[in-house]
């Protein structure tokens, strides 16, 4: 387990440092902030002097490498901007989105377990068919559009739902959340579904396959000729064999998810990291770029091994072959 | 005695797929549709009754009129107009031909790119094969939308730009597919005859496994366009995608979002229609085509 869980260490290290190449590479391709910041009625000296504050003087390799070594201390830059650490920018937007994400997956895993559980048990019925067709919507389903789409009818049409922002908010921790509140839980909802969309589809897929899978395995039968009840066949050792599999997949989604809501946040105007980042990347904010990615690369790492070490816990084949 | 003119039916890997994708009538219906929506925009010159892109046609009195009402120049906007007065009809029609263009094509260099690493990958095996299998790993651990921002933002709008980012994003998943099915074949007895006769190398990746690997990249093709075009789309509506002249259907939703909080909800809705109709029939599609090749799951 020591062994397999540094050689996972080691191996994401060097993913990290990849990737810090590649984006500071790909970004220092983009424009030229100088033009963007420096007014052109500064004249050469001010010019001069802008430049060198910046430390875009510096060869590009240098450039990386203070990068670098600022960034193991947890600096990645001001923001061009907002004159603020690109970090705290991003930290102060990341409950928004987290609330957001976390919150889409729950949907999905509240409406999609039942769902694939009842289309899985039974393949045939005129239900099952429905919710099969229907998963293919979710997956087909532009996020922006099912968004302005919910904006029209609730928001414009009926009135009900708040089209913008993340309305009240309760400060934990320091960090604020909106969904502890009334208000702030009304205007998550339209985001929130919309986002969890796909992921529904998702889930009742997986747990559909699943069930169709496992309950033609010998264990099944086993427990059937024990004489157990079939509700305990199906939600007792059924499901566990299922969870495997859907954990894994919404853990690594959970990412995607977070990353996806670039659009969810952009249709709503949900002030989360993902508007920051479009707004980020319209304006050639260098930093605040560079800093997002580094951040979800971390976050990817992490939660890949994570879903890893639940992987093994969950299912024991998987630490047998790891110590081989 | 006249002698029957009816071939016997021989019983060919291809008749069989059709056979099995006919069990199905979601997926026929899904290719239905497909066909028709590939075939208006193949035409839509000739469909369309106004020409989106040509601006003496359009008169900017006829803006934002509701669908039915008549314009200017005589003929009905069916599907009303959007704020330059454009025909949302004929707009959807050439977004069409955008939308499908930069989906089919970024799959199909995708899957050219994709497939020829993914045979090396299975053929060369060794330091090759592990060099590309990290950076699939690298490719696919990143989403696709992210990557392909940064691609775009680097870049810049612009529909070739647009199909290198679908390229670059979605490359990795035909190279895996194709890997794990080229692994598979290239331990099979025809291989391993033609190299006995010492074929060369590019004759027995191209000539002799990759037909063999088909079946599983059909399927992964077909997928990857309708993710193509959603990508495309939602990137077109971030403003990062194709630029203003060459509308695709995202930018046209994207141009219908500010008249939706006033109500003039047709400037954004059709356009969606279309989008979701064409993601939808092609994944139906696909979906069944999954199901015949599968082979786990044939009988």
């Amino acid at each position: 387990m020591t062994v397999f869980l540094l050689r996972r260490l080691l191996q994401a290290i060097g993913v990290v440092l990849a990737m810090t190449v590649l984006v500071f590479l790909g970004v220092f391709a983009v424009g030229d902030p100088v033009e963007i910041l420096i007014s052109p009625e500064a004249d050469q000296l001010e010019r001069e002097r802008a430049i060198r504050e910046l430390g875009l003087d510096l060869p590009l390799w240098r450039q990386y490498l203070v990068f670098l070594g600022n960034a193991l201390q947890g600096d990645l830059g001001r923001s061009f901007v907002f004159n603020e650490p690109a970090l705290q920018l991003i930290y102060q937007r990341m409950p928004a989105t987290l609330e957001l994400a976390l919150g889409a997956t729950f949907l999905a895993l509240l409406i999609g377990l039942p769902l694939g559980l009842y289309a899985g048990l039974r393949p045939n019925a005129w239900g099952s068919r429905t919710i099969m067709a229907g998963s293919i919507l979710g997956f087909s389903l532009p996020t922006f559009w099912v968004g302005l789409m919910l904006i029209m009818v609730f928001a414009v049409q009926l009135g009900w739902l708040p089209s913008t922002g993340r309305g009240e908010t309760v400060t934990i921790l320091g960090m604020r959340w909106s969904f502890l509140t009334w208000d702030g839980l009304l205007h998550m909802a339209m985001p929130m579904f919309s986002l969890s969309l796909s992921r529904i589809g998702l889930v009742i897929r997986l747990t559909r396959s699943g069930v169709r899978e496992n309950m033609v395995m010998d264990y099944v039968k086993f427990a059937r000729a024990k004489g157990l009840s079939p509700n305990r066949i199906v939600f007792v050792h059924v499901f566990r064999n299922i969870l495997i599999p859907v954990v894994t997949v919404m853990g690594l989604e959970l990412g995607g998810t977070i990353a996806f809501s670039v659009v969810t946040e952009s249709v709503f105007a949900w002030p989360g990291m993902g508007k920051l980042i479009i707004d980020s990347i319209n304006v050639l904010d260098r930093p605040v770029i560079v800093a997002y990615l580094m951040l979800i690369v971390l976050m990817f790492i992490v939660i890949n091994l994570l879903v890893d070490l639940s992987y093994s816990v969950l299912d024991p084949r998987v630490r047998l072959e790891s110590r081989e | 005695m006249s002698i029957s003119t009816v071939a016997p039916k021989v019983e060919t890997p291809f008749r069989r797929f059709v056979a099995g994708f006919c069990e199905s009538k979601v997926a026929i219906g899904g290719l239905v549709v497909c066909t028709l929506i590939v075939l208006a925009a193949l035409f839509a010159p000739l469909i369309a009754p106004q020409d989106p892109y040509d601006l003496a046609q359009l008169d900017i009195m006829d803006g934002r009129m509701e669908p039915g009402s008549v314009g200017g120049a005589g003929f009905t906007f069916i599907l009303g107009t959007d704020d330059q007065g454009r025909d949302m009809f004929s707009g959807i029609l050439y977004g069409l031909r955008i939308s499908l263009s930069v989906g089919v094509g970024s799959a199909v260099l995708a899957g050219l790119f994709g497939a020829t690493l993914g045979l090396m990958a299975a053929y060369v095996g060794g330091r090759t094969d592990s060099v590309i299998m990290r950076l699939v790993d690298l490719q696919l651990s990143f989403p696709a939308i992210l990557a392909a921002l940064m691609i775009l933002a680097v870049l810049g709008k612009g529909v070739m730009n647009v199909v290198i980012a679908l390229v670059i994003v979605e490359w990795a998943y035909y190279a895996r597919t194709v890997r794990g099915s080229a692994l598979v074949e290239s331990k099979r007895e025809y291989i391993e005859a033609a190299r006995g006769l010492s074929l060369p190398t590019r004759r027995i990746l191209f000539n002799h496994l990759l037909p063999n690997c088909l079946p599983p990249l059909i399927v992964v093709g077909t997928i990857q366009v309708a993710r193509a075009i959603a990508l495309e789309a939602t990137l077109s509506f971030l403003g990062l995608g194709v630029p203003i002249t060459e509308p695709s259907l995202g930018l046209l939703i994207a141009n219908g979002y500010e008249y939706m909080l006033s109500g003039k909800y047709w400037i954004s809705f059709y356009p969606g229609i279309a989008l979701l109709l064409t993601i939808v029939s092609i994944n139906l599609v696909g979906d069944q085509v999954r199901d015949v090749l599968n082979p786990r799951l044939q009988k």
